[in-house]
């Protein structure tokens, strides 16, 4: 059992029909707010206000919002380098994350860490992190530290496709099997390692199957479907915290814009893309849920945009006046001073 | 107002750029996500997305136009219910161009290394007298002895220390440092790992991240180039990158340098890799006194700490203070041995051999001062220079190679701060510049040994 893939549909209509109005609006909120903060992220990186590598998150929405939305306050949160939306899904301030996609002092790491680099104590998110699969290690110990301490939590570690063949990958998967801890493996995938495709870098590219050495079970779930997404991750949660050890699910999701921004994605086709956006949208799926149950209007749905887009523009404005950091601070933040 | 759309930036060097094709015109609705553009530059062709929504009212840049700076406006977007009338005299008007510059500003305090005290402070004076007094009350233990009770000690103070690594826990630790943990902590803070370096190194500091405070057991430091990637990258640079949120209180501790016998992928001094990491701070203890106030400090301080050891000091014994709050302080050296002529700076295994070669050399009539550095990263630099400037004249004694080497780095701080006061060269006696042999004689020549110590000091003494 505990080898098998399972391969259930989360789809049921009983599960769709029991989504009330408030978590559909809710989650329709949560999915906008990061879409619409990563195109006004994209415009200030267009306008050289944001340097570096700078990963859009624009159509994974639903997987983050959906593991959210099934997890707990107490759970922690790890990730790689494409990781605005797990911080906005977290909860943290879209001005301390734009802020410090601007480099300047009023962002989470006082502009010293930057796209990649931002972390919460208070929500429970523990990066941000720029090397291809460290966080997976990282974020079993996160999982060790919750059985450590008795506390109840569960981290959630997530990575990409390209992650996946990492070595320290397994070696985490093999510790927190041994010793039962609490994490749930995310795997993200948007189909492409930068422009490898999964299929040119992954032996077998059913990735929910890579824990099947160690007896972790493993599921794909359509994570473009963010019920779907909930669902599954209640359940991996669930498994987990009972003391059942880890869990992967593998979220197959896309990412409509390059890798970083300086990517101009010429590995997929045009095509492609644009079914992905026009069928598949997360977004899209979930305004039609609420459009065709009557749980919202057209105007209704206008306005949390556009209450969104205020909150997005305002993040943007602060990210601007906020001041570059005090040039002493270079020398801060090294150690601490025991 | 209409929405100015400016030319996009692709990439961090991307000054301007073509306008490949439009791919919507004057008039049409416009949403956001929609490509109305397609823009190129010598390395690719991309995209342009609409970010707000609206009409487009007017097209200022026609495509086939090269050389488009980044910023310029591009076109005029019209919100909704904004009429075309509107689009007069809104174009053209220059846009704030580009952020401020950043070169400006850095001017920044002048960093590099702490200058020394011109003299010995008072605070160095008292930490010396405390230090002396806790020798009061003594008794003999080994090395390994004194690391043991150390964790065994702070385990009791603070349940969120464990231990964990390789042959930690049932097999009593695979040098015996461990010994007896598991039965007085029991398997959920004595942690046997699988041989997986990697691994574990991540999690251990993925654990101190939600702030538990892992000792992480190397078996010996060979195997910590496995997770050299989770102790420089995830250890020591995430408080920076955090702006001081968070950070990895853990210690990395295991045998560290030549062994006896086992050739070159078990024999290096791995201290000049750690001691050059911003983040992190590196201890090498000699004595069973230092291991243990030093590996007590190692554990409660806030920050990674590598703590290199040495395997053929663990059976070595020597004077403990009973004390259990016998701390050393991190970053402070000690005077092992007071004299006149020539300093000798050794840190791990080399401080023995540096008494042994100052022995020697009273003999001859050279009367040697011996600093035990005790930490690597931060460096007692101001030690050093008290004594040089009583001495005048410096050896550094170090088991690791000399490129790059811990005596390369203090050689060339003495030269910052202490130019004037040296009679001669800094010497280095350092292992011989090759991959550690396995033959019993060779060893022996490569590993730098008490007689080349007194040999660097007599030349540095200008001696025969």
């Amino acid at each position: 059992m505990a080898t098998t893939t399972k391969r259930r549909s989360s789809r049921s209509r009983s599960t769709r029909s029991t989504v009330g109005k408030d978590d559909l609006i809710h989650y329709y909120k949560e999915m906008l707010a990061i879409r619409r903060f990563e195109e006004k992220a994209g415009q200030l990186y267009g306008m050289g206000l944001i340097g570096g590598f700078c990963h859009l998150y624009i159509g994974q929405e639903a997987v983050v919002v959906g593991m959210q939305a099934a997890a707990e306050p107490r759970d922690t949160v790890i990730t790689g380098y494409r990781d605005h939306g797990h911080m906005l899904a977290c909860g943290m301030d879209p001005r301390g994350v734009m802020a410090e996609l601007t480099g300047r002092r009023g962002g989470y790491s006082k502009g010293k860490g930057g796209s990649m680099h931002m972390f919460s104590r208070e929500k429970n998110f523990y990066g941000g992190h720029g090397i291809v699969g460290a966080q997976v290690s990282l974020g079993t110990g996160l999982g060790f530290a919750h059985k450590y301490r008795g506390d109840g939590g569960v981290a959630m570690a997530y990575m990409g496709d390209g992650a996946v063949n990492q070595g320290q990958v397994y070696e985490s998967f093999n510790m927190a099997a041994l010793w039962h801890l609490p994490v749930v493996f995310v795997i993200e995938n948007n189909k492409y390692g930068m422009g490898t495709s999964v299929e040119r870098a992954s032996a077998n590219p059913d990735l929910h199957q890579r824990g099947a050495s160690y007896g972790i079970p493993g599921r794909k779930v359509d994570g473009m479907d963010i019920l779907a997404v909930k669902q599954a991750g209640q359940e991996a949660l669930a498994h987990a915290r009972d003391g059942h050890g880890p869990m992967i699910l593998e979220m197959v999701t896309y990412r409509y814009r390059g890798h970083s921004m300086s990517d101009p994605a010429k590995y997929r086709s045009k095509e492609e893309v644009s079914d992905m956006r026009e069928h598949h949208d997360p977004i899209e799926n979930v305004k039609k849920l609420l459009l065709d149950a009557g749980h919202a209007t057209e105007d209704e749905l206008k306005s949390i945009d556009k209450s969104i887009r205020g909150v997005v523009n305002d993040a943007a404005e602060f990210a601007q006046q906020s001041q570059e950091p005090d040039p002493a601070e270079l020398y801060t933040d090294v150690l601490i001073e025991a | 107002m209409p929405i100015e759309v400016l030319m996009p930036a692709l990439s961090p060097t991307m000054t301007e750029g073509t306008i490949a094709s439009w791919h919507k015109n004057e008039g049409d609705p416009v949403a956001i996500g929609d490509v109305i553009a397609e823009i190129e530059t010598d390395k690719a062709t991309m995209e342009v997305e609409a970010v707000e929504e609206g009409t487009l009212g007017r097209i200022l840049v026609p495509e086939g136009t090269e050389n488009v700076a980044v910023n310029t406006p591009i076109a005029l977007l019209l919100e909704e219910g904004e009429e075309s009338a509107a689009l007069d005299g809104a174009a053209a008007a220059p846009v704030a161009s580009a952020p401020p510059p950043s070169a400006v500003e850095t001017q920044a305090p002048t960093p590099t290394v702490p200058a020394a005290p011109a003299s010995g402070t008072a605070d160095d004076d008292a930490a010396a007298q405390a230090e002396a007094a806790h020798f009061a009350d003594t008794r003999t233990l080994t090395v390994r002895e004194a690391l043991r009770d150390a964790m065994a000690e702070e385990m009791r103070r603070d349940d969120s220390v464990f231990v964990m690594g390789e042959e930690v826990a049932e097999y009593q630790g695979a040098y015996k440092v461990t010994q007896g943990l598991l039965d007085e902590f029991g398997a959920r803070r004595v942690i046997d790992t699988p041989i997986t370096e990697h691994g574990f190194a991540g999690l251990g500091v993925g654990a101190s991240f939600a702030g538990l405070r892992p000792i992480v057991e190397f078996m010996t430091f060979n195997f910590a180039m496995q997770a050299m990637d989770q102790i420089i990258n995830s250890a020591a640079k995430t408080l920076y990158m955090a702006g001081g949120q968070l950070g990895a209180p853990i210690v990395f501790r295991g045998p560290n340098g030549a062994a006896a016998r086992v050739a070159a992928q078990h024999s290096q001094d791995y201290a000049p890799w750690y001691m050059s990491v911003p983040g992190l701070k590196v201890v090498s203890p000699w004595s069973a006194a230092d291991a243990k106030g030093l590996l007590k400090a190692a554990i409660r301080d806030p920050n990674p700490v590598i703590f290199l050891e040495n395997e053929i000091l663990y059976g070595q014994s020597f004077d403990v203070p009973t004390d259990e709050e016998f701390v050393l302080p991190i970053g402070k050296a000690k005077v092992e041995r007071t004299g006149g002529d020539v300093t000798i700076v050794a840190y791990s295994i080399m401080v023995g051999k540096a008494l042994e070669a100052a022995e020697t050399l009273a003999e001859e009539g050279i009367d040697a001062e011996v600093i035990n550095l005790r930490s690597l990263r931060p460096l007692d630099t101001a030690t050093i220079v008290r004594s040089v400037q009583k001495t005048n004249r410096l050896v550094v004694a170090e088991e690791c190679w000399p490129t790059c080497g811990v005596g390369a780095e203090i050689a060339a701080r003495m030269m910052e701060v202490a130019f004037d006061h040296l009679d001669s060269p800094v010497h280095r006696v350092s292992a011989v510049d090759v991959p550690l042999p396995y033959a019993a004689n060779l060893e022996k020549l490569a590993l730098p040994q008490p007689d080349r110590i007194v040999t660097a000091a007599k030349a540095a003494c200008y001696r025969d």
